[in-house]
C-alpha cells in the first residue's frame, strides 16, 4: 500500500515536471515552425540585416530593432548592474541586521510590481521630465533604458547577494586578519570569490530587459529606426511583435514569428551563458 | 488564411457566450460584434432600444471590426460593426447600412498656436519632409509626429483619405486612441490622429483646410478626414437584426449618436 502511493506521487511529480519542458518544446516548435518558413524566403542576411520594416511594402528588415534591443539593454545594464551589485554587497557585508530585515523584503515587492506600472510611472514621471531637460521627444532609449534598469533590479540584488552570502566566512576572516580594511576584504576577497555568481545575475538580468515588453512600449516611443543618440525614440524587438500581433496577417504575421523566434535564440544565448557562468562558480568552491 | 483563425475563434466565443446568456428567458436574441470605436455608442443605443422592446435582448461586443466582418460572415453575430474607409473584399457579400459617421481629427497640444493645416501640409508632416513647426505659424522646435501601428483602422483610414503618406522613421508609434491622446497632451510639439469622438480639453483639433471636425461641416461634406461606420448582416437584415438597426439610423436614434459625441450618417 505504501509502496503503491509513493509510486503515484513519483509518477505524478514526474508528469508535472516534464508539462513545464513540454511546454517550452511545444512553444519553440511552433515559434520555429511560424517563423522559420518566413526568414528561409525572405533571406536571414536580408531579414536581420534590413533597415527598413515597411510591412505594407513588404519589407521586413529587423536591423533597427536588433540594434535597439542592444542598446535598451545595454543602457538599463549601465543603471541596473553598479546599483544592484552595490545594493547586494551593502546588504550582505554592512548593513546591521534590523536594516537587512527592511531592505530585502522591499526589494522583493520591487520585484512584484507589474511592469505596466513601471511604464505608466515612465510615460507620466520620467518622460516628461528628460523632454523638458535634455529635449527630444522624451518617449526614448534613455526613457526605457532608466526604467529597466530599476526593473531588473531585484533580479541582480536576490542573485549577486546569494553569491556574496555563498563566499566562506574564512575568506573575509583570512584578508581581516591580513589586516585588511572592510572594504579591501570586500572588494579584494569577497567580491572576486562571488564574481562569476554576479555575472550570471548581470546575464540574467540582460534577459529579463530583453524581453520585457510593457514598460518598453509605453515609454520608448517606438519609432522603428536606428538611433543616433539616447533621446531618440526606438522599437525593441519584443515591442515590434506586441505592437503589430492584434492586426498583422499573412507574410507581416509570420514576420513577427521570425522576430520571435531571433529573441528566443538571444534569451537561450544570454542563459547558457549565465548557467555557465554558475557552474563555474559551484565547481570552484 | 491565418487571419481568420483568431477571428473565428471570437466568433467561436461570441456564439458560446450568446447562448450561455440567452438561456431561461423567452427573448429574441440579436448579437453585435466588431469595430471597438462604435462600441459604446452601440451599447447605449441597444439599452435604449430594449427599453421599448421587451422580447428582444441585444448584446453588444466588441473586437475590431475585423471581428465584425468575421462574426457577420459566419452568422455568430447578427450585426458586425465596422469602421473602415474601404472595407476588405470580403465584407461585398454582406449587406451593409452606414449607422454614423466618425471624423478622424488631426491634433496638437493646446500651447501649440498652430490652427489650421491644409491636406498637404499633412501629408508633407506625417512624411517627415516638413519638420519644424516654425513653417506653420508655431515656435521653432521640431515636429514630433505620433501615429498608430501598422494595420491599425484608424491609421489606414487616416492614410487612405490623405493619400501617399509614407510615414516618417522619426514618427513615435502608440497602440491605441487613449494613449495618442496622452502623448499629446504630454509633448508641446506632438502632431496625431484619434477619433473624434475621443476629442477633450487637453489637447487641440486642428482645422483642415479651414474646416473644424463638427457635425454641420461633416455633413455639408466639407470636412475631409471622415471614416463611416457599418452595420453589417448577412443577406438584407430581417426581424430583431432589422428593428435594431431600423432603431438606430432612425430620427431618435440617430439624435443618440449625435448627442453622445459621434457624427450622424445622413
Amino acid at each position: 500500500m505504501k509502496f503503491n502511493s509513493e509510486k503515484i506521487v513519483h509518477y505524478t511529480l514526474l508528469v508535472m515536471a516534464f508539462s513545464a519542458i513540454a511546454s517550452l518544446a511545444l512553444i519553440a516548435v511552433f515559434m520555429l515552425k511560424e517563423g522559420l518558413p518566413f526568414i528561409l524566403k525572405y533571406g536571414l542576411g536580408k531579414f536581420l540585416l534590413g533597415s527598413t520594416w515597411e510591412p505594407q511594402s513588404g519589407l521586413y528588415g529587423i536591423f533597427p530593432m536588433i540594434v535597439a534591443s542592444i542598446w535598451v539593454t545595454l543602457g538599463a545594464m549601465l543603471i541596473g548592474a553598479p546599483l544592484g551589485v552595490a545594493g547586494a554587497v551593502f546588504l550582505n557585508e554592512f548593513a546591521p541586521r534590523p536594516a537587512m530585515r527592511i531592505i530585502k523584503p522591499t526589494i522583493e515587492l520591487l520585484a512584484g510590481i507589474p511592469s505596466v506600472v513601471f511604464g505608466f510611472l515612465g510615460v507620466m514621471v520620467l518622460a516628461p521630465f528628460i523632454r523638458v531637460h535634455a529635449g527630444g521627444p522624451g518617449l526614448c532609449l534613455l526613457a526605457a533604458a532608466i526604467i529597466l534598469g530599476i526593473m531588473v533590479l531585484p533580479t541582480i540584488i536576490s542573485i549577486s547577494s546569494d553569491a556574496i552570502g555563498a563566499v566562506p566566512n574564512s575568506y573575509r576572516e583570512g584578508a581581516l586578519a591580513l589586516g585588511a580594511t572592510r572594504w579591501q576584504s570586500t572588494y579584494m576577497v569577497v567580491l572576486k570569490a562571488a564574481r562569476s555568481g554576479i555575472i550570471a545575475s548581470i546575464i540574467l538580468a540582460m534577459g529579463r530587459a530583453v524581453g520585457e515588453t510593457m514598460a518598453v512600449i509605453m515609454v520608448a516611443g517606438n519609432a522603428v529606426k536606428i538611433p543616433h543618440s539616447a533621446l531618440d525614440s526606438v522599437r525593441t524587438l519584443t515591442a515590434n511583435i506586441a505592437l503589430e500581433m492584434g492586426y498583422a496577417t499573412g507574410m507581416h504575421r509570420h514576420a513577427l514569428f521570425a522576430t520571435g523566434v531571433v529573441l528566443f535564440v538571444i534569451i537561450m544565448i544570454l542563459n547558457s551563458i549565465a548557467s555557465a557562468a554558475m557552474r563555474r562558480k559551484i565547481g570552484k568552491s | 488564411m491565418t487571419r481568420y483563425v483568431f477571428a473565428t475563434l471570437c466568433a467561436g466565443f461570441l456564439t458560446l457566450s450568446s447562448l450561455l446568456t440567452g438561456c431561461g428567458r423567452n427573448r429574441t436574441m440579436v448579437t453585435m460584434a466588431g469595430s471597438t470605436a462604435f462600441q459604446p455608442f452601440a451599447e447605449k443605443l441597444a439599452e435604449e432600444f430594449m427599453m421599448n422592446r421587451a422580447d428582444v435582448s441585444v448584446t453588444v461586443q466588441g473586437g475590431g471590426s475585423a471581428v465584425g466582418i468575421q462574426s457577420a460572415l459566419s452568422g455568430a453575430a447578427q450585426i458586425g460593426m465596422a469602421d473602415l474607409v474601404n472595407l476588405p473584399p470580403e465584407a461585398a457579400a454582406l449587406s451593409k447600412t452606414v449607422v454614423a459617421r466618425d471624423g478622424i481629427a488631426v491634433v496638437v497640444n493646446p500651447v501649440n498656436p498652430a490652427t489650421n493645416l491644409t491636406m498637404e501640409q499633412i501629408r508633407a508632416i506625417f512624411n517627415g519632409t516638413a519638420a519644424n513647426w516654425k513653417e506653420f505659424g508655431g515656435p521653432d522646435k521640431p515636429i514630433v509626429v505620433v501615429s498608430r501601428e501598422a494595420g491599425s483602422g484608424t491609421r489606414s483610414s487616416f492614410e487612405q483619405i490623405v493619400k501617399d503618406i509614407k510615414l516618417t522613421g522619426n514618427a513615435i508609434i502608440q497602440d491605441s486612441n487613449g494613449t495618442i491622446r496622452e502623448t499629446v497632451a504630454n509633448d508641446a510639439s506632438a502632431i496625431g490622429y484619434l477619433s473624434h469622438g475621443l476629442l477633450n480639453e487637453k489637447i487641440k483639433a486642428l482645422t483642415v483646410g479651414g474646416e473644424s471636425c463638427t457635425t454641420a461641416a461633416v455633413l455639408a461634406n466639407r470636412y475631409p478626414l471622415v471614416r463611416p461606420v457599418y452595420l453589417l448582416t448577412r443577406g438584407a437584415p430581417q426581424g430583431a437584426a432589422k428593428d435594431v438597426i431600423d432603431f438606430m439610423t432612425s430620427a431618435q436614434g440617430q439624435k443618440m449618436i449625435q448627442d453622445s459625441g459621434l457624427l450622424p450618417a445622413k
